[in-house]
């Protein structure tokens, strides 16, 4: 069953067509990698589903609901959560707050009851931290909870960022870049990282430059060129098509160094 | 010695209502980096509702002073705050999305608004809080007679802004108001609501900076329609003074500013009262133009 369907989607840009009539679909608890050259209009779609700006034309579902229109808090209330290409937590936030406002949009006391504070507050806010810790502990950032997050290393930036997006607790988790500026290493255990949020049920759409990383981990690639969808398929499909190839190849020294 | 202490809590009173203006500019400027001129007028109008209330509902005659006061300040909060809401949905969420210049303008437009309502409610004279409110207390504090007044001002001044820091440190809407005040687009993306935040912020502010405007007719006996614009100007200087945008940095500085006038109007001249709280916001603009606790000018990427 598709989790998430992108249906004839297109969205210009005064007179720039950044994403033109794209679809396609992402399985329930698949990972899926949207790829293209600089310029692809890949982060114009991560925008658009997650409600940052609105399609000229094309629908947008995620379990058969709707998505075009909603406001981008009540997107993430249906359980998408996302990171940025550049990374953007509040570094004058320590590591663990960074998490609890992740949290948010899961709890429900209103001004009044964080005034007041009535125990069923306080047993909230509790139980929220413990979460977020939880979240902290599976990337592996537990003993840096009390940091500013501004504070954090890159590549542990990058692993705030997604801890942060999983303590809302989505079905689908949208990764912009994940392994952007980091060291082989921790492109080794982010990869780790990918697969055991997989295997917590949640459904993984990620745009990533790693070629090696994204033919590795994904189960299905989405090609964008100029913002048009030019292939769907397994990696070893994509591998062999000679439209990619060529869309690549030509596109090789435009990839800016990182 | 005798005359600095007097002068240094006297400074410390009016400092402290200060600090409750300027923490209505600086949460709008953190979430919104609009200055809300209309801030200072809300704050009058926090004066008239606290004098109408008082009178029309005799507080003091079937409550006592204590009590009759403190019922005062919760219905006088609670109205400017809903008259701050009202401001936000009218007067600037429709311009979210304009130039930053229109939603300036549009704040003044809101100041000359309130100001002239306020006119024309209550008429252009001085209007009195009844003097037999609160009982002329003195206590004698190492042998310096400080009248009881002002201590409750300062005391009162402090546990508002103390409920304000762990408000917004402690909970999860105060997170919620700190992350939309660092990064909206990313607040947004953790399922906050960023529009219920900046009313929010709208509610807080004002219900602050009306209790302000009570506290000054309880203190000084008499208001004036046109208060909010000296109050308001020496508010955001103290809001600049300690680093606009920053929740800490107002308070300190409302209540450095008030010490600094009360101290220089006492041992200079009192004529030059407001020109010394001007001159530390020319001071500050020029050596520390980010104030004293400000990070960094915020800049959108």
């Amino acid at each position: 069953m598709s989790l998430l369907d992108v249906v004839g989607v297109s969205k210009s840009f005064g007179g720039l067509m950044a994403v033109s009539d794209v679809s396609f679909d992402v399985e329930e608890g698949s990972i899926v990698g949207l790829i293209g050259p600089n310029g692809a209009g890949k982060t114009t779609v991560f925008n658009l589903i997650t409600g940052n700006s609105v399609p000229d034309s094309g629908s947008i579902r995620f379990q058969e609901q709707e998505l075009v229109g909603k406001p981008t808090h009540a997107i993430v209330a249906a359980g998408i959560a996302r990171t940025f290409q550049t990374i953007r937590l509040f570094p004058r936030m320590s590591v663990l707050e960074n998490v609890l406002a992740g949290r948010h949009c899961r709890m429900k006391a209103g001004v009044l009851a964080a005034m007041l504070r009535p125990p069923r507050q306080r047993r909230e806010e509790e139980a929220a931290i413990a979460r977020a810790m939880a979240e902290l502990r599976f990337v592996g950032l537990e003993r840096e909870y009390a940091q500013l997050a501004g504070g954090l290393s890159y590549g542990n930036q990058r692993l705030l960022e997604i801890a942060r997006a999983l303590a809302s607790d989505p079905r689908l988790i949208i990764l912009d870049e994940p392994a952007g500026g980091m060291n082989d290493a921790e492109t080794q255990a982010l990869m780790h990282l990918i697969h055991a949020i997989q295997k917590r049920g949640i459904t993984i759409l990620l745009i990533e430059h790693d070629m090696s990383l994204v033919m590795r981990v994904c189960h299905k690639l989405v090609v964008l060129e100029h913002g048009i969808c030019i292939a769907t398929g397994t990696p070893a499909e994509i591998q062999a098509n000679p439209r990619v190839i060529e869309a690549y190849l030509g596109a090789e020294d435009d990839h800016a160094p990182y | 010695m005798e005359e600095f202490i007097q002068q240094l809590t006297n400074g410390l009173a009016v400092g402290g209502i200060y600090a409750l203006v300027a923490l209505g500019y600086t949460m709008v400027y953190g979430v919104l980096k609009l200055i809300n001129f209309a801030h200072g007028d809300l704050f009058t109008i926090g004066a008239y509702l606290g004098l109408t209330v008082l009178t029309a509902l005799g507080l003091k005659e079937h409550l006592g002073p204590v009590a009759g006061i403190g019922v005062l300040v919760i219905f006088v909060m609670g109205l400017v705050a809903i008259i701050g809401a009202l401001l936000e949905r009218v007067a600037y969420k429709p311009l979210r999305h304009a130039p930053r210049l229109s939603a300036v303008v549009s704040a003044l437009g809101a100041s000359i608004f309130f100001q002239n309502a306020v006119m024309l409610v209550y008429g252009a004279r001085f209007q009195v809080y009844p003097h037999d409110l609160l009982p002329k207390v003195v206590v004698n504090l190492f042998g310096l007679e400080i009248p009881l007044l002002r201590i409750a001002l300062f005391v009162s001044s402090l546990v508002l802004m103390a409920g304000l820091y762990l408000f917004i440190h402690k909970t999860k809407i105060g997170t919620a108001i700190r992350a939309a005040a660092i990064d909206q687009g990313a607040a947004r993306l953790m399922g906050i609501n960023v529009d219920r935040v900046i009313l929010l912020v709208f509610c807080i502010g004002p219900a602050l900076g009306g209790a302000a405007g009570l506290m000054v007719g309880l203190y000084y006996g008499q208001i004036n329609f046109t208060m909010g614009w000296v109050y308001g100007l020496k508010a955001f200087t103290a809001a600049i003074l300690g680093g606009i945008g920053n929740i800490p940095g107002a308070m300190l500085g409302g209540l450095l500013l008030g010490v600094i006038e009360a101290l220089g109007a006492a041992y200079l001249s009192i004529a030059w009262k407001d020109a010394f709280a001007f001159g530390v916001l020319i001071l500050i603009l020029i050596v520390r133009p980010t104030g004293i606790l400000g990070e960094r000018v915020a800049e959108k990427v």
